[in-house]
């Protein structure tokens, strides 16, 4: 058995686009190994190739070269797909079939047979907190509804590997603290996880490794730690009781004024924090509050993101 | 064979919730019914031009449900995504196609069978009576149909619906006046013409060997064995298509 639930080798994908087909690369030769048991967040802006990846993977789109391998079965391979299950980005489904009977057809796609799949139904919806409306038609179904039954078919087949392409979308607070419960009990169960999302912090605080997708170019992978430990942290500290001319003859002016009165400072590092409260105490402020901020994904997203932009338009790429 | 059988479940669930198939059913229906008042109005024999009425309604709208919800068919479930879903299972191409066209041929059948009681209602009705030509006539009828909603799922395996139609109408057109080709053919001097002429006749499709109405309304008889050749011929014709629609769909990319 493959200890490798992903391994991609050069996958590059080019689109041919209008009449003249111009050629657009999706994905620029993307090298990437998930070891099983792994969650593995992938983010990007808009256009990065997050989506472009998936469908390659899943064998809805043919990689114009490279090579990928999913369980150590080739993409897009029957085998490997009966041990994978996957949600895309917005899902569309039969709208007419109740959640039971959708369920009961990817059920059958999967080869199924009854019992076996009415036993994971019986499981499966409520997970997802949806017992309730299995006899309910999906066109009935709000958004982050279909959301749910979209990734209780994703886990139809117990897969092995599960990709989500953007699982929050559309979902409350309730319905996004749901996913994170589920993609833990995966990772729990052994099972690998790969998906894309906007929502940083979701992903920060499921992914064991997070891969940064921009432009089609893998930027950057690592754990959240790796990533964002590259960068000093600040300190936020929050001084009380001093008056204006005080505030002035300190060494860091305040990021800003809390309404009840605290001074609010960004210092860039534990030195010049203990330094400003040494100051403040010694003019008689209190310290209310000192606060270690490290870097967030999020934070440390936009700055490659922005870099990225910055170098293609300097190299003349839009 | 479950996988197939599933897709094609679905895709005749789906059809039948269509409101479209409920406006050509209406209308067939009306034709059929409206037959009677159009052969009061016509000189010749009355049971026959029923008959003949009644069979081309069934013909006709088999066809446009055929051509308008086969072109549909593939294009719709890439257009909202959810082939994603089915195309990322152990489900070869191939089996989502075929599931694909047995379900609207399902539905096609269930069409035309409702069509055909009405047909049948209609003539008893009025003591027009039925012909021995008639069964075999409504079944041809329904392995045009299948000819015909194969066309519509291969070019809509890879085309728009707007090319998907022009060339689905076209063809069935053509393989309509395919004797018309032959003899056209025939009558020319140019041995090229005439070369063309039979190719394009041995490619092409040709429906007009599903065509029994003029037996049918006639009531002249028609062997088992005619029957037989035409309903092997349109099931060999049918798969034919389908394998080259599963070649090209096996190579797209679901964008």
């Amino acid at each position: 058995m493959s200890e490798t639930a992903i391994r991609t080798e050069g996958l590059r994908k080019v689109y041919r686009t209008g009449f003249l087909r111009r050629a657009f690369v999706g994905l620029h030769g993307l090298d990437l190994e998930i070891p099983r048991g792994e969650v593995f967040g992938l983010i990007g802006p808009n256009g990065a190739g997050k989506t472009t990846t998936l469908k390659l993977l899943m064998g809805l789109n043919s990689p114009t070269s490279g090579t990928a391998q999913i369980l150590g079965e080739p993409i897009g391979s029957m085998r490997a797909m009966a041990r994978v299950g996957f949600l895309p980005e917005r899902p569309y489904f039969y709208d007419y079939l109740t959640a039971t009977e959708f369920l009961h057809f990817y059920g059958q796609l999967h080869g199924m047979p009854r019992a076996r799949r009415i036993d994971m139904i019986d499981r499966l919806l409520p997970l997802v907190h949806m017992e309730r409306a299995r006899d309910t038609q999906l066109r009935k179904f709000s958004k982050g509804m279909l959301q749910r039954v979209g990734i209780a078919q994703a886990l139809m087949n117990d897969p092995e590997l599960v990709v989500l392409d953007e699982p929050s979308s559309g979902l409350d607070p309730m319905g996004r603290l749901l996913i994170r419960d589920i993609v833990r009990d995966l990772k729990t169960k052994g099972t690998t996880v790969l998906f894309c999302s906007h929502v940083l912090s979701d992903v920060e605080e499921v992914s064991d490794r997070v891969g940064i997708l921009i432009a089609g170019k893998l930027q950057d992978v690592g754990t959240v730690d790796e990533l964002v430990g590259k960068r000093e942290t600040t300190v936020e500290v929050t001084l009380h009781g001093l008056t204006d001319d005080l505030v002035a003859e300190l060494p860091l002016q305040p990021h800003r004024v809390s309404s009840r009165g605290h001074h609010i400072f960004e210092a860039a590092d534990h030195s010049a924090a203990r330094a400003l409260v040494a100051a403040a105490v010694e003019r008689g402020g209190e310290l209310f509050g000192y606060v270690a901020r490290r870097e967030s994904l999020e934070q440390h997203f936009m700055d490659e993101a922005t870099s990225v932009e910055r170098q293609d338009r300097e190299a003349g790429v839009r | 064979m479950i996988k197939i059988w599933a897709i094609a479940l679905n895709t005749f669930r789906e059809a039948v919730r269509d409101k479209i198939l409920y406006s050509l059913l209406f209308f067939a229906l009306l034709m059929i019914g409206s037959s009677v008042l159009i052969a009061e109005l016509i000189i010749g024999e009355y049971g026959k031009i029923i008959r003949d009425i009644g069979l081309a309604a069934i013909s006709i709208f088999g066809l446009l449900i055929a051509v308008f919800v086969g072109i549909g068919l593939i294009y719709k479930e890439i257009e909202r995504k959810t082939i994603y879903t089915i195309a990322s299972k152990p489900v070869p191409r191939w089996q989502f196609l075929v599931g694909k066209y047995f379900g609207l041929l399902g539905t096609l059948a269930t069409e035309v069978a409702i069509m055909a009681v009405a047909y049948v209602l209609v003539l008893n009705g009025i003591g027009a009576g039925t012909t021995s030509a008639m069964l075999p006539a409504i079944w041809l009828t329904f392995m045009e149909l299948a000819v015909v909603t194969a066309i519509a799922i291969l070019f809509g395996s890879f085309t728009s619906p707007v090319l998907s139609a022009l060339f689905t109408v076209g063809l069935t057109l053509i393989g309509k006046m395919s004797e018309e080709l032959v003899l056209l053919g025939q009558r020319s001097e140019s041995g090229a013409v005439r070369f063309l002429m039979d190719t394009v006749y041995k490619v092409l499709p040709d429906l007009s060997r599903f065509d029994l109405r003029t037996q049918a309304s006639y009531g002249l008889e028609v062997e088992w064995e005619y029957v037989a050749y035409a309903t092997g011929y349109g099931a060999a014709y049918a798969a034919a298509l389908l394998v080259l629609a599963s070649i090209i769909f096996r190579f797209r990319d679901f964008k």
